[in-house]
C-alpha cells in the first residue's frame, strides 16, 4: 500500500501559498459588500477556535470579520454543580471514579479537583475510551466504577455503546453519570437570546454524527447561512468564502465543506443509538447560562439500573467562581481579556474557569496564541 | 473530545476493533460505530478511542482542486 498519496493530502491543507490566495480573496469578496461594519461570524466549535487563533486567521481578517466565540467545548459549558456532583461521588470510599482527561483540571465551587482529591488517595482514573472502564470492573469486581460522561454528540454514541455492552458482559459494578449535551439546541439558545450574527460555522465533527437537518432547522428559522466546517486553515477559509458568498445573496442555507468527513444524512448507525439509550432532560445546567430546557440526555428509564443518577442521588447546588467570566465568554459577550482573572490567577497551570482547563477553551487559545 | 483525529487503518482485527496510526502512534480503536466498513489503509476520524466517520480521501482531492480552479480565475 502505498501512503505517500495520503500525506500529500493533508500536507495541501496547510500549503501557505494557498492559503495566502484565500485570504487575499475573502478580504475582497467583504469589502465589496460596503457593509460599513465587520462581519460578526460565530464558530461554534472549540476546535475551531484554537485553529483560528492558532495559524492568525483571526488577526489576518480582524478589519472584515469579528469572530465570536460559541460555547462548544463540553469540559468548558460543565456546570461547576456536575463538577461537585463528580468529586463528592469520587469521595466515596467504595467507588472509582472513571472519566475523560479534561474533567480531571476543573475545580469544584471549594477549589478541589478530581486531581486533587486523587493525590489525597482516592480512586480516580482517567480513560481514554469509554470502553475502558469495561476492563476496571472486571478488575475491580467489589468496587463500583462510575463513568462520568461528558461530551456533544461526538461522544454521546460512545456512552451508548458502553451502556449496551454493561448488561451484555454480566456487569453488575458499572454506573454512568451522563453530561451530554445536545449542540443544536444550545445554538438555539444564544439566537433566542438575541445575539446578533450574519453567520455560522457549525461543528464539522459533531455534524458527521447529526448530519445537516439539525442546523437547517436554524439557518430557516434565524434567517442566517451556517457553514459545516473542517478543521484545518484550509477548511476554514474556504468555508468562510462559502459563508460570505451565502450572506451577498442573502441565503439562510446549510453549505458542507467537510465533505470528506461528514455525510448529509451524518452518522445513522450512531444516531439510533443515542436514541436506543437516551432520553432528553427536560433542563440541564450549564456554565454561564444557568438552566437550559431540553439541552442534554439522560438514559431512558429502562436503563436505570446503570444511570448513577438515580443510585447515587445528591442535590447540586449551581455557583460560579468568583470574578470567572467564562459564562459571558461562552455566550459570545465577552472576550477573555475582558476578565480581571484572566493570565493572572487564571492559567493553564492553575485553571480558576473551565475555559482556561481545556485544549478546547477559548480562555487557553488566548493564553497560548496572543501576547498578553 | 471534539478534537478528532485523522487515522490509518493498519488492520482490522475483528467486526468491532482495529489496529490504527496517527503520526507514527499506534492504537487499538474501535470501528462499531460506523455504518461503513473499512480496510487496511483507509483514513478514519477518532474520537476518543472510536471511529465516527471513514475520510474519504478522494473527495479532499476534488475540494482541493475545486478551489485552486476558483482561485486561478481571478
Amino acid at each position: 500500500m502505498n501512503n505517500s498519496a495520503n500525506l500529500d493530502f493533508f500536507s495541501q491543507l496547510d500549503e501557505p501559498e494557498r492559503l495566502k490566495r484565500l485570504t487575499q480573496r475573502l478580504t475582497q469578496k467583504i469589502s465589496r459588500l460596503k457593509l460599513g461594519r465587520r462581519l460578526r461570524i460565530l464558530e461554534f466549535c472549540g476546535g475551531h477556535t484554537h485553529v483560528l487563533l492558532r495559524h492568525g486567521i483571526d488577526e489576518t481578517l480582524s478589519e472584515v470579520i469579528e469572530f465570536v466565540h460559541g460555547p462548544g467545548c463540553p469540559v468548558c459549558v460543565i456546570a461547576q454543580s456536575r463538577i461537585d456532583y463528580a468529586l463528592n461521588l469520587a469521595e466515596k470510599e467504595d467507588i472509582i471514579l472513571a472519566t475523560y482527561g479534561d474533567l480531571l483540571r476543573i475545580p469544584g465551587s471549594q477549589g478541589l479537583t478530581l486531581q486533587k482529591l486523587r493525590a489525597l488517595g482516592r480512586d480516580v482514573k482517567m480513560v481514554d475510551s469509554s470502553l475502558a472502564t469495561l476492563k476496571l470492573a472486571k478488575d475491580y469486581p467489589h468496587r463500583k466504577i462510575i463513568f462520568f460522561a461528558i461530551g456533544f454528540e461526538t461522544t454521546t454514541p460512545h456512552t451508548a455503546f458502553l451502556a449496551k455492552q454493561i448488561p451484555q458482559q454480566g456487569l453488575k459494578n458499572l454506573y454512568l453519570v451522563s453530561n451530554h449535551v445536545i449542540s443544536p439546541i444550545i445554538l438555539a439558545y444564544l439566537l433566542e437570546k438575541g445575539i446578533h450574527l450574519d453567520g455560522i460555522i457549525a461543528p464539522g465533527h459533531v455534524s458527521a454524527i447529526l448530519g445537516q437537518s439539525p442546523w437547517e432547522e436554524i439557518a430557516q428559522k434565524y434567517h442566517l447561512p451556517i457553514v459545516i466546517s473542517g478543521f484545518e486553515p484550509f477548511d476554514l477559509l474556504t468555508s468562510l468564502l462559502l459563508l460570505v458568498d451565502a450572506i451577498e445573496k442573502e441565503t439562510p442555507t446549510v453549505l458542507l465543506q467537510y465533505d470528506r468527513v461528514v455525510r448529509p444524512e451524518g452518522n445513522p448507525l450512531a444516531l439510533s443509538l443515542i436514541e436506543e439509550i437516551f432520553q432528553v432532560r427536560e433542563t440541564f445546567p450549564w456554565r454561564g447560562f444557568g438552566l437550559v430546557p431540553n439541552s442534554a440526555y439522560k438514559f431512558k428509564e429502562e436503563w436505570c439500573f446503570l444511570d448513577a443518577e438515580q443510585i447515587f442521588p445528591w442535590e447540586i447546588k449551581e455557583e460560579n467562581p468568583k470574578g470567572c467570566l467564562c459564562g459571558d465568554i461562552l455566550q459570545g459577550k465577552a472576550k477573555p481579556w475582558e476578565c480581571k482573572l484572566f493570565g493572572k490567577a487564571c492559567t493553564p497551570k492553575n485553571p480558576i474557569g473551565p475555559c482556561m482547563v481545556s485544549g478546547e477553551g477559548v480562555c487557553q487559545a488566548y493564553f497560548k496564541y496572543k501576547l498578553i | 473530545m471534539c478534537l478528532g483525529y485523522p487515522f490509518r487503518i493498519l488492520e482490522v482485527r475483528s467486526p468491532f476493533t482495529a489496529l490504527a496510526e496517527a503520526k507514527g502512534v499506534k492504537k487499538e480503536i474501535y470501528i462499531s460505530l460506523l455504518p461503513e466498513k473499512v480496510k487496511e489503509g483507509d483514513w478514519v476520524l477518532v474520537h476518543v478511542g472510536f471511529a465516527i466517520a471513514k475520510i474519504d480521501e478522494k473527495q479532499a482531492q476534488e475540494t482541493i482542486k475545486f478551489w485552486d480552479e476558483q482561485l486561478s480565475e481571478s
